[in-house]
């Protein structure tokens, strides 16, 4: 399996440096700065319309910045920009360091092909040619994110929506990524589905160190998975801090408003 | 006698935007001392700011002004500057919160919600689930619930698969919120006897208790928070 480059934990990961993005005179990201650590679990809340899913998209070099830059530290320890990553180096971070979980689990997964094919897929990609091999791992993987084993052959379009989202996890997370993007892990299914979800993902990033950004319109989901959070507004990040400290001391009227809107159980 | 925790000057307003931004003063002026193997006890009436005090320890609450001095790994800390996460490591290493209510996660298992600050911490998981299993039966939660979630467990049982989970960890120091609120006198009982037991440890704790009894039983000191009043 491939190693990781031990590098010092007091390292940053991932810095954004005043990040800025621009559709036209509509600045959907303004000056947006911050680092993330190893096994660091960061959450971007805010409404629709505050610009989360376009940092998102920044920092995973998905859209180039208006100004400011991202830069993450490669597994030799090296801190690059991401600007200046070729087209084959970002597809190889895409496929190994980096895992991208889409709210739509179809956006990121193979609907056609099987469960097994999906996650194994990835593996070929970083150079695995041993069938049983990839077959063995894709199983063990399918039992880590508890789907039953005997739907290794079924392509996704036949699984539930709990399931397509459990299988999009494995398939991100079986060449052991460093960093996982998250839109809306959560959004689009049932409570009772949620639950098990979360469960499942909270253990995982504790597992496997994973550093993740998560971003969601849902506190409880920021509460249950982050250390960090960032609340935007208008394109700008207008508090940030430890998730219970934000939570339970809202500074803004923007977050106080935020968590009073909670609806009691 | 090392002070584990330091208070000085510190202080505490909320400002209420949703109310127009009213301002709320809690404390002002907090300074006081917690040693290794000692238990002080705040007093003063509800709403005093004794909860605000202990949650601006644990970092839960901000610090307005002043210092919160942590002694970690030898070193002094001052909580109320600390970067995200160093508080994130203070908690892992140095401070644990008892608070009265547990906060239930899906699905996890009342023994694993217990043992899960030690395994965080490197122990082994069956060591874990030991000592585990161990304070739950001091608590007298009954074997056939450990492997169900505690969300169905009643208010009682919920507290104190709390409070195991706050004992279960080695760390020099404990904020004790309520911990004996909605308990029997048996379990009253064994979590007094659960704090003796970290005093001998070495352990620093700093404490909310309502009953009178319990408060003669812990407290080494009591430090009054009226003293601390920032309302006129």
């Amino acid at each position: 399996m491939i190693q990781h480059e031990s590098a010092d934990a007091s390292d940053p990961l991932l810095v954004a440096d005043t990040l800025c993005k621009n559709y036209g005179r509509i600045a959907a990201c303004r000056d947006i700065s911050f680092s993330l650590y190893r096994g660091e679990v960061l959450a971007i809340v805010g409404e629709s319309g505050s610009g989360k899913t376009t940092l998102l998209q920044l920092l995973s070099a998905q859209l180039a910045p208006s100004a400011g830059r991202v830069s993450y530290r490669m597994r030799d320890g090296i801190m690059r920009d991401l600007a200046s990553l070729g087209e084959a180096e970002r597809r190889f971070l895409f496929r190994t360091d980096w895992g991208y979980v889409h709210q739509d689990p179809a956006m990121g997964l193979r609907m056609a092909v099987s469960a097994g094919a999906n996650v194994g897929e990835r593996l070929m990609a970083v150079g695995w040619n041993n069938y049983r091999d990839i077959r063995n791992t894709a199983c063990s993987w399918l039992e880590r994110v508890e789907i039953d084993v005997d739907r290794i052959d079924d392509a996704p379009r036949t699984y539930s929506g709990g399931m397509r989202q459990r299988l999009q996890l494995a398939r991100n997370l079986v060449t052991e990524p460093r960093l996982v993007f998250m839109d809306e892990p959560t959004g689009g299914l049932d409570v009772s589905v949620q639950a098990r979800l979360l469960d499942l993902l909270r253990n995982l990033v504790n597992q496997l160190q994973l550093a993740a950004i998560v971003v969601t319109h849902d506190l409880a989901v920021a509460r249950l998975l982050s250390h960090r959070i960032m609340v935007m507004k208008g394109g700008r990040v207008i508090e940030s801090g430890l998730t219970d400290q934000v939570l339970d001391d809202p500074r803004e009227p923007y977050t106080q408003l935020l968590v009073s809107s909670i609806l009691p159980v | 006698m090392t002070a584990m925790i330091e208070l000085r000057d510190a202080e505490k307003t909320f400002t209420m935007h949703l109310q127009g931004g009213v301002e709320l003063p809690v404390v002002r002026g907090v300074s006081f001392q917690v040693g290794a193997g000692e238990c002080v006890v705040l007093s003063g009436p509800s709403g005093a700011g004794k909860s605000s005090i202990l949650k601006m320890i644990y970092g839960n609450y901000r610090c307005d002004a002043g210092h919160i001095g942590i002694h970690h790994h030898g070193v002094k800390v001052d909580l109320a500057t600390a970067e995200p996460r160093q508080v994130l490591k203070l908690r892992r290493d140095t401070i644990g919160y008892v608070s009265q209510f547990l906060r239930a996660v899906p699905r996890v298992a009342a023994i694993d919600v217990v043992a899960e600050p030690l395994i965080a911490n490197g122990a082994a998981r069956p060591f874990a689930r030991e000592q585990a299993a161990w304070l739950l039966r001091c608590l007298n939660i009954p074997q056939r619930l450990w492997t169900l979630p505690p969300s169905t467990f009643s208010g009682g049982e919920q507290q104190r698969v709390n409070i195991a989970r706050g004992f279960i960890s080695e760390l020099p120091i404990l904020l004790l919120d309520e911990p004996t609120a909605s308990l029997d006198a048996v379990n009253r009982a064994v979590v007094v006897d659960l704090i003796d037991e970290k005093k001998r440890a070495g352990v620093a704790m700093l404490a909310i208790v309502h009953d009178d009894e319990i408060r003669a039983a812990i407290a080494d000191r009591v430090v009054d928070v009226t003293t601390f009043a920032a309302s006129a």
